[in-house]
């Protein structure tokens, strides 16, 4: 069995900041991470490698030093990483970036064999579209099970999966046939602490790098900026808003404070006092 | 594995913008704005109403109509779906009926709203961005080789008639306006609860444009085993809550979350929590507020302890009355909070609560207080 899990590389997001005056991100020195929701799609992929044999492969696309987020990925027990790196991917809206990732995963599969299933995080937790995962999906013509909380079977001789997945209002429980692409759900699995064996090889490993002409990539016109439907026009902070905050002063005596807060809630909301005395004796 | 926020962004917006062309002769004849209404087991999703209420402001702003496409199977939940939708504001309606259709798979529905698309051609397609809305989303904006902004917080046209589409990015710390101008239709997501309900006026139901879905069983590959529903499923919860008190990293603590619920418990309220606190285990994923977390848009939001990063606002900012309890005045919060205290929120809290038990419930009193 092959599996490619599609990671990104992140910048930590608890540690972003934006410049007060350009309102731009202060990239410098924020470190960067795999994509947390990643981690739940590598976990599974592992597992199923474990029960079922064959090999993981996981693939990204980035700038040169996502190197390093590969190198992660096979400390956690990943057989191999393959980076797909070029300046013509750059400003890639999520149309093109699923027409590069399957581009490499095509070309991945040409040199390493196809691939049983792709499995991607649910979204990335810096631009949390979740339309990468689909986009790759329908370019592959792979069946597409999202949101996936659990795999309930996996039939390798007879081409079957079965998952269940996360839908509004409940879990719907889907068989389909392989290959498939499965976005994975957080809070799925726990991610494994790598072994020392797999930290030595990963140290020692070599990332497979690919530009876009490696990844078979003929027509550039799909890829970066000039493949991309979208167009940012502009990046902001919003404003404060108009009526500026009405500050409740503090007292020394909290209970004043507070009986001055529901003055001021109840007189810009008179109807609440009336909602929650009806709560209240309703419970 | 989505829309990279690209390190150069303000010189790469410009050169995008500047690559702006006439848009091309095949895409001139795109019009009007469609809202895919989303049905699951006969029940119209609430953000596809919300979405007709915006969708409408956008079609009277380009002067052309308001379309829903309703997708099901053929039942009475189905056209139900299709009159609620005149009542919301729609001009007509696209029917996909078909029994292939009674529960949301991805093979036939991409089918049929693609096959919708490309024969009657919207400029704008807009859709939930819940579980199935997303899951569709994508699959159809890749079919058609479209532009597709998820999560958008604002909806606008330009002034040349072009969607300008407002969402957070660099993971909710800034807000950016996306167009997709060279490719029709324009579709774009928006989260349940960003957009204001609109109100339902009674209307005779208009007309009905069907299209047949041009698969059989055999086609779909993807099968449905069963279907669990949420055992909590229809119960009040935070998102539709008329009162929220919240909780941030200001909290000291997960166990300081006890004063967030004893208040919520006194005012009849859900509870809630900013990103970071889910980040760090104090509360569980489903009680986060804010862009990858709930929206909400409650009557009455108390926020203790939360700075109010653009993340957080975006989900907190339909609220009637937004509190915010903060010991740091310049904390973000205080740009939209209507009213504000600069205080500790540990300290304040079981004050708050107490002032409230004292006002409200004299007879309660000490069945609250306990």
């Amino acid at each position: 069995m092959h599996i490619v899990v599609c990671i990104k590389q992140v910048p930590d997001s608890a540690q972003i900041r934006v410049h007060p005056v350009t309102n731009t991100i202060m990239r410098q020195g924020v470190p960067t991470i795999i994509n947390p929701y990643d981690l739940y799609a590598l976990e599974e992929a592992l597992r199923l490698r474990d029960q079922h044999g064959g090999e993981v492969t996981v693939l990204t696309m980035g700038p040169p030093n996502a190197e390093d987020t590969l190198r992660k990925a096979l400390t956690f027990g990943a057989d191999r990483a393959v980076l797909l790196t070029d300046r013509f991917f750059a400003g890639s809206d999520t149309l093109a970036t699923s027409f590069a990732l399957s581009s490499a995963i095509a070309k991945v599969a040409q040199v390493y064999g196809a691939p049983d299933i792709v499995f991607t995080g649910k979204q990335t937790i810096d631009g949390d579209t979740a339309q990468v995962g689909p986009g790759i999906a329908k370019r592959l013509k792979l069946l597409q099970l999202t949101y996936v909380s659990r795999i309930a079977d996996l039939d390798l001789a007879g081409r079957t999966i079965s998952v269940e997945r996360r839908s509004e209002g409940g879990v719907q429980q889907l068989r389909t046939t392989l290959p498939a692409l499965i976005t994975m759900l957080e809070g799925t699995n726990d991610m494994r602490r790598g072994t020392m064996k797999d930290a030595l090889r990963a140290a020692r490993a070599e990332v497979v790098i690919w530009s876009a002409k490696d990844a078979g990539i003929e027509d550039l016109t799909k890829c970066g900026l000039r493949g991309s439907p979208t167009v940012v026009k502009r990046v902001f902070a919003p404003g404060p808003r108009a009526e500026k905050a009405e500050m409740i002063e503090i007292t020394p005596a909290a209970r004043d404070t507070a009986d001055s807060l529901l003055d001021a809630i109840f007189s810009r909301q008179p109807k609440l006092e009336a909602d929650i005395a009806a709560a209240q004796a309703a419970l | 594995m989505t829309e990279a926020p690209k390190p150069a962004a303000p010189a790469a917006a410009g050169s995008r913008a500047s690559m702006k062309k006439e848009l091309p002769e095949h895409f001139k004849a795109y019009k009007h704005v469609w809202v895919y209404v989303e049905v699951e087991r006969g029940q119209v999703h609430p953000v596809s109403f919300e979405l007709l209420g915006e969708g409408r402001k956008l079609a009277n702003k380009l002067g052309v109509d308001l379309a829903a496409v309703v997708i099901g199977p053929p039942d009475e939940g189905t056209r139900t779906a299709v009159a609620e939708t005149f009542c919301y504001g729609a001009d007509l309606a696209y029917l996909v009926e078909d029994p292939l259709l009674t529960h949301y798979r991805n093979e036939p529905y991409t089918r049929a709203l693609t096959d919708v698309v490309n024969t009657y051609k919207p400029e704008i397609l807009l859709l939930g961005a819940t579980t199935l809305g997303r899951d569709l989303a994508g699959s159809v904006a890749t079919t058609l080789l479209t532009g597709l902004t998820a999560d958008c917080t604002e909806l606008d046209v330009d002034a040349d008639a072009s969607l300008a589409a407002t969402r957070p990015t660099f993971g909710g710390s800034l807000l950016c306006t996306i167009y997709t101008l060279n490719f029709r239709p324009q579709m774009a997501t928006v989260r349940p609860r960003v957009m204001a309900m609109p109100e339902r006026v009674e209307k005779p139901v208009g007309r009905v444009i069907t299209h047949k879905l041009d698969m059989v069983e055999d086609d779909i590959v993807t099968k449905i085993l069963s279907f669990i529903p949420d055992r909590d499923a229809g119960k009040a919860n935070l998102a539709y809550a008329d009162i929220v008190v919240a909780g941030g990293l200001g909290l000291g603590g997960a166990e300081n979350f006890q004063l967030v619920k004893g208040l919520a418990r006194v005012l009849g309220a859900e509870y809630g929590c900013s990103r970071p606190v889910v980040q760090k285990g104090w509360q569980p994923y489903e009680r986060q507020i804010g862009q990858t977390g709930k929206t909400i848009r409650p009557k009455l939001y108390i926020a203790a302890g939360i700075s109010g990063a653009i993340q957080h606002r975006v989900g907190v900012e339909g609220a009637d009355l937004i509190v915010a309890i903060n010991t740091d005045k310049n904390a973000p919060i205080f740009d939209f909070a209507h009213v504000g205290l600069v205080t500790d929120a540990v300290r304040f809290l079981p004050a708050l609560t107490d002032a409230f038990i004292r006002r409200l419930s004299p007879h309660n009193r000490d069945r609250l207080a306990g």
